[in-house]
């Protein structure tokens, strides 16, 4: 058996665990404690499906190119472009971040992330509304009263309850489990609905009324109704005095609260609810980010132009326009004329309107891995598994930043994410 | 830079510590230091004749990296109004009250400033402090580390453990690279978690059985005894109320006795002690406290204070003080943040304009200008708006302008609300600050308080970080506010290590600016291991092993050395 690594950060989903063993011999990678099912294939499986050398588009077909000519290509892609868009950014360290703001900058067109498909709802509301927001080290230390609103996270990201939400021990939690109620908010039975104390089944497309109506219970208005969201108005009393009653609660949402009718109004429900019972006992409110750097990529946008996603360079300063700038519209509406995708797969999951613009134009991809995306590209540049072969930061779901480590070598000429993008800079400021 | 000369020749050059007040010389620059006179051949000259020359700023107090961010993200109507382009030598950003990072270092640069020190990380995110650090261009940083709540703060004064404390801060400043011990309304962000505060020195932090006094008091000794550069530097208690000045003596008296380090006479730097310098009971009859304050600090050597002073615009409150921000929503209405930060802090931000007709914000402003002209001693009082907290630091040189001029400030007080001045000493203030004294409030001041022996002075071996300012003392008036105001917020020069980085206002150079934390060495670190294992493996949700922050985040950096 080869060396075991101690405190390994898995870079898969936004729980950034920090404390995997890991087992590496003969290039092989084998966790050997504390990953989840999905670590464990991400490691096992770093190497498949790799794209294996740089591609560039030759009469339809991707061929077989140097590093250098596939830059030149970049490079050439980018320059000529009106209006491009880079794009993705969530499943690749800030490190690589800010070289792509930097680039966007440089050509002059538009930086958006994967956030704008999933949590771009909840920073709206969050710029509306604020946020009382905590590291997930205080819901393990206090909380005694865990609420999962449209979320599974037994089914999306595993070690949730054991590491931060529901079974371990803190400070002030000394019996784990059994020191928390758990209640969970979904419209379906999930995994994590069926352990929880309370499921409240709530009708499709409702949250806003049931959030708005607790709302209403705790600041003290009488409500004359049987029924809200299709929930009787005794398991809704229930909640609320549960919600006030507790020392230190918090609620987790997931894509249910920001992808479902109302989306950002969703969200400005449940971040006033929260708001609001902090004048009663403390409590917070913390989003299930999903990639496992989609936070950092909200934080770097943040500090380097003021603005989380869909910002736009084209005046040559950062403007900040969601919808107006967002990558889905300015695809479907073929506004952009060149794109360039990090670390993100939009022609599998964007709609078929924005997939079919982005095949149309020119498209250049920098991937560990083969993607729907790498195959409709004009240029595939292949890089290191961040956290896997190359180092660089990471931003857990509530804000904690980790440092991911290089565990493996990658093959010789693969270069880390911020490698090839300060090449692609490099080479589009030599050719103005 | 490296192997180039520089003379800046023939300007008024103010240099408090070396005591050069205004003499008309040259300065000699080589390899981006301070040296001695060198013959001009082969030197690139600078001609400053009928300007003055300082030292490049250095700001002890001004939230610039890390928890800001949150801010940016929260408040895009903020930026919207300034924007930044891109040139062919710097990077676009947007401005305001919450300015990205490479604005952040350009606004400074551009001010004359060349050092700025972030006052408020919590440990688990020192990493993105640093990171945002390294695309803050120009100025030289460094990070206070709130420790005022911290978990083993709290646990080792209550276990009387302070030689323990003192192996953790130890241990601490070189995990995350920090420089010097914040306290944040001791005791109460950890209070605030279970939703109370402390309102006084003797109240008990739930959950520890130990007091505000009692935390500040054991942080004071054990910073002094690791002999660290800075000293303790507090945000009080009750900040932002009616009535708090009394708090903010009573924290100053509790100090008094702790003996400092060799080599300073202080062992406290209250943090922008406007907003907390405030007399009254409740809102109605809100008042200036600063008299008071301002007395005790005349008389008492031990403490340095910076002032927070507030501007009528639209800013964005910023700060680790949980339970203040909360208040500060219920009072205004205006959207509110919360973080808490596992056992290290909590935070908030509320968006917030001080308005020249409101009362209480007449007093505030009227505050900050009574402590300044109060406090007797330049050397132990500085310029800060506590950025973004009382306004953006670009404002500083209003500030300037109305101590200079005793006419601007007459002038503004007949335009803001009564209060101003028939509940402050404000209006029976004469005194006006020369250069000398503006140089000391924001340069030499500062980097003497902070224990920075290479800056915020000219002499030989000094960092070359210098500014030069349109403004001539034998011609212009200092009570032409004007005058005053163009002339400090656009340095005719600004050189850091000797390269000229901003001329007539504009940057032409930008330079990576460097990192200073300390380098503690106590014996004690020893004696926590055990805890340190224990307290990550049960209560924080990050390893003990990937807490500490890598030398990749510091890419230019220097670590100093403690006092002992």
């Amino acid at each position: 058996m080869g060396k075991v690594l101690k405190d390994v950060v898995c870079s898969f989903c936004g729980c950034l665990c920090d404390n995997l063993e890991i087992a590496v011999e003969n290039g092989k990678i084998n966790p050997v404690s504390r990953a989840c099912k999905v670590s464990i294939s991400r490691f096992v499986n770093y190497n498949k499906d790799r794209v294996p050398y740089p591609m560039i588009r030759e009469k339809g077909g991707l061929v077989k190119t140097s590093l250098d000519e596939a830059i030149n290509k970049a490079a050439e892609i980018l320059s000529r472009a009106n209006w491009p868009l880079i794009y993705g950014l969530s499943s690749s360290v800030c490190e690589a971040h800010r070289k792509c703001v930097e680039l966007a900058e440089l050509v002059g067109g538009v930086i958006d992330q994967t956030a704008t498909v999933c949590h771009a709802p909840t920073i709206l509301a969050f710029q509306e509304i604020g946020e009382i927001h905590a590291t997930l080290g205080e819901i393990k230390n206090r909380s005694d009263l865990v609420i999962f609103w449209g979320c599974n996270p037994l089914d999306a990201h595993l070690n949730h309850f054991v590491r931060y939400s529901v079974t371990p021990k803190g400070l002030y939690i000394s019996k784990g489990r059994k020191d928390r109620t758990v209640v969970a908010v979904d419209v379906r039975e999930t995994r994590t609905t069926r352990v929880a104390d309370i499921f409240l089944r709530i009708e499709p497309g409702k949250d806003y009324e049931l959030l708005s109506v607790l709302r209403a219970l705790i600041n003290g208005k009488e409500i004359d109704l049987d029924k809200v969201a299709g929930v009787s108005m005794e398991e809704i009393r229930e909640l609320a005095e549960k919600m006030v009653n507790c020392r230190y609660g918090v609620i987790f949402f997931g894509l249910g609260l920001t992808m479902s009718r109302g989306k950002h109004y969703n969200v400005m429900a449940a971040l006033s609810l929260v708001r609001d019972l902090n004048k009663k006992t403390r409590f917070v409110i913390i989003p299930m980010r999903g990639h496992y750097n989609v936070k950092g990529a909200g934080v770097v946008l943040g500090w380097q132009t003021g603005y989380p996603f869909a910002v736009d360079f084209s005046r040559g300063y950062p403007r900040y326009g969601p919808g107006e700038f967002s990558a889905v519209n300015l695809l479907a509406n073929g506004e952009v004329d060149a794109a360039l995708i990090l670390a993100a797969d939009p022609a599998a999951n964007f709609p078929v309107s924005a997939s079919k613009h982005l095949a149309r134009i020119p498209t250049v991809v920098i991937d560990p891995k083969i993607s729907m995306t790498s195959l409709i590209a004009d240029v595939v540049i292949p890089s290191a598994v961040s956290g896997i072969e190359a180092e660089g930061t990471a931003y857990r779901m509530d804000g904690v930043p980790i440092r991911l480590r290089k565990i493996i070598d990658p093959e010789p000429g693969v270069l880390a994410d911020s490698e090839v993008l300060q090449l692609i800079i490099d080479r589009v400021k030599g050719v103005r | 830079m490296q192997g180039e000369r520089v003379i800046i020749r023939n300007g008024f050059v103010y240099d408090p510590i070396n005591k050069v007040n205004g003499e008309r010389m040259n300065i000699y620059i080589e390899n981006g230091k301070i040296s001695e006179e060198f013959k001009e051949e082969g030197a690139k000259v600078i001609d400053a004749t009928g300007k003055v020359v300082m030292p490049g700023g250095v700001d002890i107090h001004s939230h610039i990296a890390g928890k800001i961010n949150a801010a940016r993200l929260f408040r895009p109507e903020d930026h919207k109004g300034d924007v930044v382009s891109k040139t062919t030598n710097t990077r676009s950003g947007v401005g305001y009250s919450l300015p990205s990072t490479f604005t952040t270092g350009y606004r400074y640069a551009s001010m004359g400033y060349t050092t700025v020190f972030e006052p408020a990380v919590t440990p688990l995110e020192a990493r993105h402090a640093h990171e945002e650090l390294i695309d803050t261009p120009i100025i030289d940083s460094g990070l206070m580390v709130c420790l005022g709540n911290n978990y083993f703060t709290l646990k080792y004064i209550k276990e009387g453990e302070v030689e323990k404390l003192k192996g953790f801060i130890s241990w601490l400043m070189k995990a995350v690279k920090g420089f010097s011990v914040k306290i944040v309304n001791p005791g109460g962000q950890e209070t605030w978690k279970w939703g109370k505060n402390v309102t006084s020195l003797d109240d008990k932090v739930i959950g520890f059985d130990v007091t505000p006094k009692e935390i500040v008091t054991n942080l004071a000794r054990v910073n002094e005894e690791l002999g660290m550069p800075h000293t303790i530097h507090i945000h009080c208690n009750n900040l932002g109320s009616p009535g708090n000045y009394e708090i903010t003596i009573e924290t100053m008296d509790a100090l008094r006795n702790i003996k400092p380090v060799k080599g300073r006479k202080n062992v406290v730097h209250i943090a922008h002690s406007q907003f907390n310098s405030y007399g009254g009971k409740t809102w109605r009859d809100f008042s200036s406290g600063a008299g008071e304050v301002a007395d005790y600090i005349n008389k008492h050597s031990h403490v340095t204070t910076c002032i927070g002073q507030v501007i009528f615009t639209n800013t964005t409150t910023i700060t680790s003080d949980g339970p203040w921000q909360y208040r500060l929503w219920l009072l205004t209405g205006n959207k509110w943040t919360g973080a808490d930060v596992e056992l290290e802090t909590s935070g908030g931000i509320v968006p917030y304009v001080f308005r020249k007709r409101n009362p209480v914000n007449a007093i505030q402003w009227a505050v900050g200008l009574e402590l300044l002209l109060l406090i007797r001693d330049p050397w132990r009082v500085y310029l800060t708006t506590d950025h973004p907290n009382g306004g953006p630091f670009t404002l500083y040189p209003q500030v300037i302008g109305w101590l200079m001029s005793r006419k601007s400030r007459e002038e503004l007080l007949k335009k803001i609300h009564k209060a101003a001045s028939t509940r402050t000493q404000l209006p029976g203030i004469r005194r006006e600050y020369n250069l000398e004294e503006i140089a000391i409030i924001t340069r030499a001041g500062t980097a003497k308080s902070l224990g920075l022996k290479s800056k915020g002075h000219l002499g030989v071996g000094a960092d070359a970080d210098v500014a030069i300012y349109s403004f001539n003392p034998e011609k212009d008036s200092t009570s032409d506010y004007e005058k005053i105001v163009s002339s400090f917020s656009k340095a005719a020069y600004t050189l850091k290590n000797g390269e000229i980085v901003v001329k007539d206002g504009e940057i032409i150079g930008s330079p990576m600016g460097k990192t200073f934390w300390v380098e503690c060495k106590a014996p004690q670190e020893q004696e926590i291991m055990d805890d340190l294992e224990k307290t990550f493996y049960n209560y924080y949700t990050v390893t003990l092993t990937n807490f500490p922050v890598q030398f990749d985040y510091l890419p230019l950096h220097e670590p100093l050395k403690t006092m002992v």
